[in-house]
């Protein structure tokens, strides 16, 4: 996996030069609004293939069209709808053949696999109606195996010449994979794309792990481990699968941990004596600070994006509700005022948002709020939702979701942060915790 | 750490069932021993004697439960932690790791702190019943080792539950 990761790391984003600067955008933008969207139509021809290219080019504007309409923003025009054939990619685009078919983004590629394996991909984004070129061509290249991530970073540049903002398709998602039954069950952690591609295990079962969390840069992955006997929170490095124990002071347990912004501050909860506080860690010197010091739980501490603010939980109210404190240490307001318990707040990467967990009569949902706990929207509801992550544009929030009764298992779902397209992620067995990378 | 290595020496002379199956949740050494705890195999001795820890598992209880969402013991679970004292104050060549354990109602972390607070209460009172600070531990478990699995009040009580489970003393 990690000589895959060296060699994608090498893969190369360049403008086609060669192209007339045709970068003025055009009037084609969806505005991502609260409002109910009607998905944009679009649509991406099998991009052409040269050399020995021509699966890789069907698979690659095959992954393409499954990023943008798994958004719910965009809608395919099917291939057997399309009029025109591209069978060029320096051709003109018939623009007419696309009006009549509805399709107001064109997606239009060519791939070249050369003899010694090396996938070159050019693409470029059309706004129909306009007749013009939206953004400029450019070109990935890469190994064959990394074909995915190439399609996603295609995908990624679509959505964000329509929308404006971000993408999150060249992602990573760390999460726990669990096996057996509710009474037996081994956890293992496991890293794959977002989309459910590539997965790896990075653990093996023997010990129960909790929680893994993306550090910044998605180069590091803390987490919660009972290798010891007792819970502890471990790191480990993505490129080599090491790990090492977290010195945090002698006591019960370690857990709940999270990367500050920088990386280079952890913020998790210690236990002793029955009681649960707030503390950072120097990930450098080891050296911890304590953050609270009340008898009440104070637990899943979330760093702002900007590194000032800590929110977390605590039952100190005699219910569980979030609240804000600096990172600086001091007094914490409390930001939630439902009925009910809020639990594991999680910053929003644009700093807007507070997504968090929520259980009210008997049902858990997954919701935000704004950073001072006014406007919550409740965005799921079911038996058992918990533990938000956020997709690196602050769009989307994946979490955790358990069925009921015996049989009960944890999956992986999605839902866009407007409430909207639900949906499963795919993988392989039961899984819980999931934690988003940033855009690689 | 030596606590661990005494464990699992133990854990070999006595041929314990969760020993037996050692793939079943890993080597979690806490839980090696518990049978209503993280692991939930049988206890080696004869519970006819009563310096076994079957005994002390069966006849004794080494389980407690907990009302939801609380901490606190129940004059119910004073009656049998008073047991748990006792067979430990006269048994002196055992140590004892008290798991806490919580319902799958709430959240993770949540649920590991309400479990940490749970072993605490029993540990604080096997405490001032006089055996030593020396020979216990606690841990918790949150809601990751249900015994029961349905998804209701009858086997949630049951997972809201602190187990105190024996190993033997370093020293013994």
């Amino acid at each position: 996996m990690m000589a895959r990761f060296t060699a994608l790391l090498a893969l190369l984003l360049t403008t086609l030069t060669a192209l007339p600067a045709a970068a003025q955008t055009g009037p084609l933008r969806l505005e991502i609004t609260e409002g109910v969207i009607e998905p944009l139509p679009f649509a991406v021809p099998a991009f052409v293939g040269t050399g020995s290219g021509g699966q890789a080019a069907q698979d690659i504007s095959n992954l393409i069209s499954a990023d943008l309409s798994g958004t719910g923003l965009f809608r395919e025009i099917p291939a057997s709808a399309h009029i025109s054939r591209i069978t060029s990619f320096s051709s003109p685009v018939q623009f007419a053949d696309w009006k009549a078919v509805n399709a107001q983004a064109l997606v239009t590629g060519a791939v070249d696999v050369d003899a010694s394996g090396r996938l070159t991909v050019q693409f470029r984004v059309w706004d129909v109606f306009a007749g013009q070129e939206l953004g400029s061509g450019q070109q990935f290249v890469g190994t064959q195996d990394g074909w995915r991530r190439i399609a996603h970073k295609i995908a990624d540049q679509v959505y964000s010449r329509i929308t404006g903002e971000g993408g999150y398709f060249d992602s990573r998602v760390v999460y726990v994979s669990e096996t057996g039954p509710k009474d037996q069950r081994a956890k293992r952690l496991a890293i794959m794309d977002y989309d459910g591609a590539n997965t790896t295990f990075l653990t093996d079962s023997s010990s129960l792990v909790l929680a893994p969390r993306f550090s910044p840069t998605g180069d590091r992955i803390l987490y919660t481990s009972y290798e010891s006997g007792f819970p502890k929170i471990y790191v480990l490095d993505v490129a080599n699968v090491s790990r090492r124990q977290l010195p945090t002071q002698e006591a019960t347990m370690s857990f709940a941990p999270r990367f500050s912004p920088n990386g280079q501050t952890v913020v998790y909860s210690l236990e002793a004596g029955g009681n649960t506080d707030i503390y950072t860690m120097n990930i450098g010197s080891g050296s911890s600070q304590r953050m609270t010091s009340a008898p009440s739980i104070e637990t899943a501490p979330s760093f702002s994006p900007d590194g000032a603010q800590i929110v977390f939980e605590s039952d100190r109210s005699g219910s569980n509700q979030l609240y804000v404190m600096s990172s600086g240490g001091g007094e914490a307001r409390r930001i939630s005022n439902g009925d009910g318990n809020y639990g594991t707040p999680v910053w929003s990467p644009r700093g807007d948002l507070i997504a968090f967990t929520k259980q009210s009569k008997s049902r858990f949902h997954i919701g935000v709020m704004r950073t001072d706990g006014s406007e919550e929207r409740l965005l799921t509801a079911s038996f058992l939702d918990e533990g938000p992550t956020w997709a690196p544009n602050g769009r989307v929030i994946m979490f955790t979701r358990e069925t009921q009764g015996e049989q009960g298992q944890a999956g992986l779902y999605s839902v866009d942060i407007t409430g909207r397209n639900l949906r499963r992620v795919s993988t392989a067995g039961g899984a819980s915790d999931p934690s988003w990378s940033p855009l690689q | 750490m030596t606590f661990l290595k005494t464990m699992i020496l133990i854990c070999a002379g006595l041929s314990l069932a969760a020993c037996t199956n050692p793939d079943r949740f890993g080597d979690d050494a806490a839980g090696l021993y518990g049978a209503n705890g993280a692991n939930g195999a049988g206890m080696a001795g004869s519970a006819s004697d009563p310096t076994s820890p079957a005994y002390f598992q069966q006849t004794v209880g080494d389980r407690i439960l907990f009302v939801i969402d609380t901490y606190n013991l129940t004059p119910d679970a004073q009656r049998t932690l008073d047991g748990q004292a006792q067979w430990l104050l006269t048994n002196r060549d055992y140590n004892a790791v008290v798991e806490g354990h919580a319902d799958e109602q709430g959240t993770r972390e949540y649920n590991l702190a309400l479990g940490a607070r749970r072993a605490n209460s029993v540990q604080e009172y096997l405490l001032t019943q006089g055996v030593p600070a020396s020979r216990l531990r606690t841990v918790s478990y949150g809601k990751e080792r249900p015994i029961e699995i349905c998804s209701s009040e009858a086997c949630y009580a049951q997972n809201r539950r602190a187990v105190t489970v024996i190993s033997a003393s370093p020293n013994s």
